[in-house]
Formats: C-alpha cells, sequence, structure tokens
C-alpha cells in the first residue's frame, strides 16, 4: 500500500511547524507517523503536505519540575515508559507498556497518539485520571487545555486550526494517591477494547479522591463519574470497589459497537476492568 | 523532492525521494537489500523491522524522509564479514525457522531486546516479540535461538 502524493518537509522549530500549518491548511503534522502513515497508505488521509516535527529538540524531553512532570509531545511511548520521572505514576507506565509493541513503542508519541485522538488510544484515560494539562502553540500563542476539554469526540479534539500540542504536563502524585491501567485488547491491534485508568487517593483506610476514565467504550475517553460517586468518602476494600464498578458506563453515555464487541458487551467489559483498575491502584488485586 | 542522507550498515547513501515513499521500499529497492520485507503492510507483523539509530522500529510504517540522518542497520548488516552473529547462529542451530520470510524482522527484533536485556526469561522473550508474527514455527524454537544467542553472547562476553 502507497500513499498518494505528498511533500515532506521538517520543521526546525515549533514556531516555523505553525508557519508552515498556517500557510498550508492542507498540510498534517507528521511526529511518529504511527496513526497517520497507516491511514495515508490506506488513503484514509491524503495531506498535500506533511510537516514533520518529530526531530525538534523543544519538543523531545521529559522533565521534572517539582510539582509536576513535563513531556515534550514529541516523546515516544518507549522515552516515557523507560523515564525514571514517571514511574510512580503506574497508570502512565502500565498504559506504555500495553501500547502496540516495542517497535511501535519505539516510533509512536504521546503528543502524536492525544491530537489524533483515536477513541480507543491508551493515553487519554490515564491523562484524564492524572489531570493532566495539555500545552499546545498556534498562531495565537500559547495556551493550556485540561485534558477533560481535550479529548471531545471521534478523532476529535479542543485544538484550534493552525494549533499543535507542544507539551503534557501531569501534577505529581498526592500523598496517598495511587494509580493503575488495564486493559481488555484487541488481540491483532492491541488498541482497547475497553481501557480503564483509575487514580485513587486513600487516607485512614478511606477513599478522599478517586478518578476513573475509560477509552474504547464511547466515541471519546472520559470521566466515568458515576464510578468516583460510589467511591469518594467509603472505605478503600474490594467490597466498595465491586459496588462502585459496577455503576460504570451506566447513565446517559454513548456505548460503541463493533464487530469485536457488542455495547452489552462493552459495558460489562467496562465493569470488569473498573474495578481491576481501581483494585490495581488500591493494591487490592 | 526530499534529499536524504542515511548510513545503513555503515555505508552512508545520500538520495533524492518521493515524500511518500516508504522506508522499505527505499531498503529494498533503491539499497537493493531485500533481506528487509514486506509483510503485513500495516505495522502488525513485524517482518520489516529493521534498527534506526539502535532501536527496533517497522519500516513499513515510517518515510525513508523521515529517517534523514539516521543510521539505520538491516539484517545485512548483522553478520561480521562470514561470521554468523549470535543470533543467525541461534536460529540456525535451533531451527528457528521454516519458510524463513519473518525472520530477518524476529533477529532485528530480538537483537533490540539483547541490547537491553541480555538475559532475558522465556516470558520476557515472548512479551519481547509481541511485535513480529511467525506463521510457521509456533514460536518455541524462535525463542529457542533468542536464549542460544543471549548464552553465547554472555559467554563471549565473560
Amino acid at each position: 500500500m502507497i500513499p498518494s502524493s505528498v511533500d515532506y518537509t521538517r520543521a526546525s522549530s515549533v514556531t516555523e511547524a505553525i508557519q508552515l500549518l498556517t500557510d498550508n491548511p492542507d498540510a498534517k503534522i507528521l511526529a511518529g507517523g504511527h496513526s497517520l502513515i497507516p491511514a495515508m497508505k490506506l488513503r484514509l488521509n491524503a495531506p498535500s503536505l506533511l510537516i514533520d516535527i518529530a526531530r525538534i529538540p523543544e519538543l523531545r524531553f521529559i522533565s521534572d519540575e517539582g510539582d509536576k512532570v513535563v513531556i515534550g509531545a514529541a516523546s515516544t511511548h518507549h522515552d516515557i515508559i523507560s523515564n525514571e520521572a514517571v514511574q510512580d505514576m503506574r497508570a502512565m507506565v502500565e498504559a506504555g507498556e500495553l501500547i502496540g509493541d516495542t517497535q511501535v513503542r519505539n516510533m509512536g508519541t504521546l503528543g502524536g497518539s492525544i491530537a489524533h485522538a483515536d477513541p480507543s488510544a491508551d493515553w487519554p484515560a490515564v491523562l484524564l485520571v492524572l489531570g493532566a494539562s495539555i500545552q499546545v502553540q498556534g498562531p495565537n500563542g500559547e495556551r493550556f487545555i485540561a485534558a477533560n476539554e481535550f479529548f471531545l469526540g471521534f478523532f476529535m479534539t479542543g485544538l484550534d486550526e493552525g494549533e499543535i500540542v507542544t507539551a503534557i504536563h501531569i501534577p505529581k502524585l498526592a500523598e496517598g494517591q495511587q494509580t493503575a491501567y488495564r486493559k481488555f485488547m484487541q488481540p491483532a491491534s492491541r488498541f482497547a477494547i475497553v481501557g480503564c485508568g483509575a487514580s485513587v487517593t486513600v487516607q485512614d483506610g478511606q477513599i478522599t479522591d478517586a478518578k476513573v476514565a475509560f477509552t474504547g467504550v464511547s466515541d471519546a475517553a472520559f470521566l466515568d463519574e458515576g464510578v468516583t460517586d460510589a467511591l469518594i468518602g467509603q472505605p478503600a476494600n474490594l467490597e466498595t470497589i465491586e459496588a462502585a464498578a459496577n455503576a460504570a458506563a451506566e447513565g446517559d453515555i454513548h456505548i460503541n459497537e463493533d464487530h469485536f464487541a457488542s455495547q452489552a458487551y462493552r459495558k460489562h467489559l467496562a465493569k470488569v476492568y473498573a474495578k481491576r483498575a481501581l483494585a490495581g491502584a488500591c493494591g487490592l488485586e | 523532492m526530499p534529499k536524504i542522507t542515511v548510513t545503513v550498515n555503515g555505508t552512508s547513501h545520500t538520495s533524492e525521494v518521493e515524500g511518500r515513499l516508504l522506508l522499505v521500499h527505499y531498503l529494498r529497492d533503491t539499497l537493493h537489500l531485500t533481506g528487509t520485507h514486506v509483510g503485513c503492510d500495516t505495522s502488525s507483523c513485524g517482518a520489516c523491522t529493521i534498527h534506526l539509530d539502535g532501536k527496533a522500529v517497522k519500516s513499513c510504517s515510517m518515510l525513508a524522509a523521515q529517517a534523514d540522518g539516521s543510521t539505520i542497520t538491516t539484517i545485512e548488516g548483522l553478520a561480521t564479514g562470514n561470521e554468523l552473529h549470535p543470533l543467525q547462529e541461534g536460529f540456525k542451530e535451533e531451527h528457528g525457522l521454516q519458510c524463513g520470510f519473518c525472520t530477518p524482522g524476529m533477529i532485528m527484533c530480538a537483537a533490540d531486546l539483547l541490547s537491553h536485556n541480555p538475559n532475558p526469561s522465556e516470558q520476557e522473550i515472548r512479551e519481547g516479540l509481541e511485535g513480529n508474527i511467525c506463521r510457521c514455527t509456533g514460536y518455541h524454537n524462535i525463542v529457542r535461538a533468542i536464549q542460544y544467542a543471549a548464552n553465547k553472547s554472555l559467554v563471549v562476553s565473560e
């Protein structure tokens, strides 16, 4: 499979990339290319120009800034899961290790994955439970978008025309906060049929804060407040987790259906994987 | 057309390439290094695995232009003269191939694994090969071939 004809250019700075994108509205930003190139090979996407940002030094870094970890958008999945700064954020490491395979993790990037916003991608659920903030830059300057305002729908994000993701800011864990990610994957593509990120803060045996997010379940990753409501103020035990997990993917949520899993099966899996992720975060597996 | 310079198996090449040219086609059709195979062409099977700046990647899922300025190793670059790389020897000694189509990708992926984990467990080898598919062997002898190479490399480095 061969993509249709396309021009290629390598941007040397974020400013240059934004200028190129503004001048060529039909262009696409290329980082690892592990979503875009396969889509182009299938002719699902045929941009006139590719603007390669993978080697812009200001986009490829991971830094511990005291109260948060900042990850440059062009950091690969491998860069992230092998970095010391994120090791205690277990949901990051567990999700990253389940993305694709070794070769994919060596090329694919965090910024590329979230800007693409595949409804089955792993990172969005993790960024939601960690309360991440997405730093973006465009022709009108720089701004931050909270993760829960970034993943808007099916391959749709809060990015405006001409904006690119430059970094992801993740607050450090609070005292007593633990996280986990569990997924039921499509065995060939390894994309999530259901992926669940969980963050639980426990003080004196009581859950004081919690977040649960799903990917693969709906048209975008989302925080499931039905589960959270059933956790906060309760003792951190399996009984609480089981009751809360049963509230997953209920209410006014559109549930995906495809040839891998029906709506009813996805809903069932959401409850099972909420339980596993919460048990993982609470150390109760 | 983009002009790229890449070092492949120690030799520098400069070429003008179409923007849409995939790296695997550049290696096979322009440089005539046909050891790197096109299998599924959808980044699932791993037959096209090469090393880009020391890391295993799938050359069917990236453009040649993306590799500009990089150092590439393909299966042809592993042996030293007539002396097989321990992984190549392992696949020969342990009967790690039948039709052989997946073998270059298996070896390049295994080389990446052994570079950061020189003594992997059987489970770690199986997990390390999650991006490579073999339709003949059932994987058992591939795992043994990699264990052979790991053992031999450990003996050599001792």
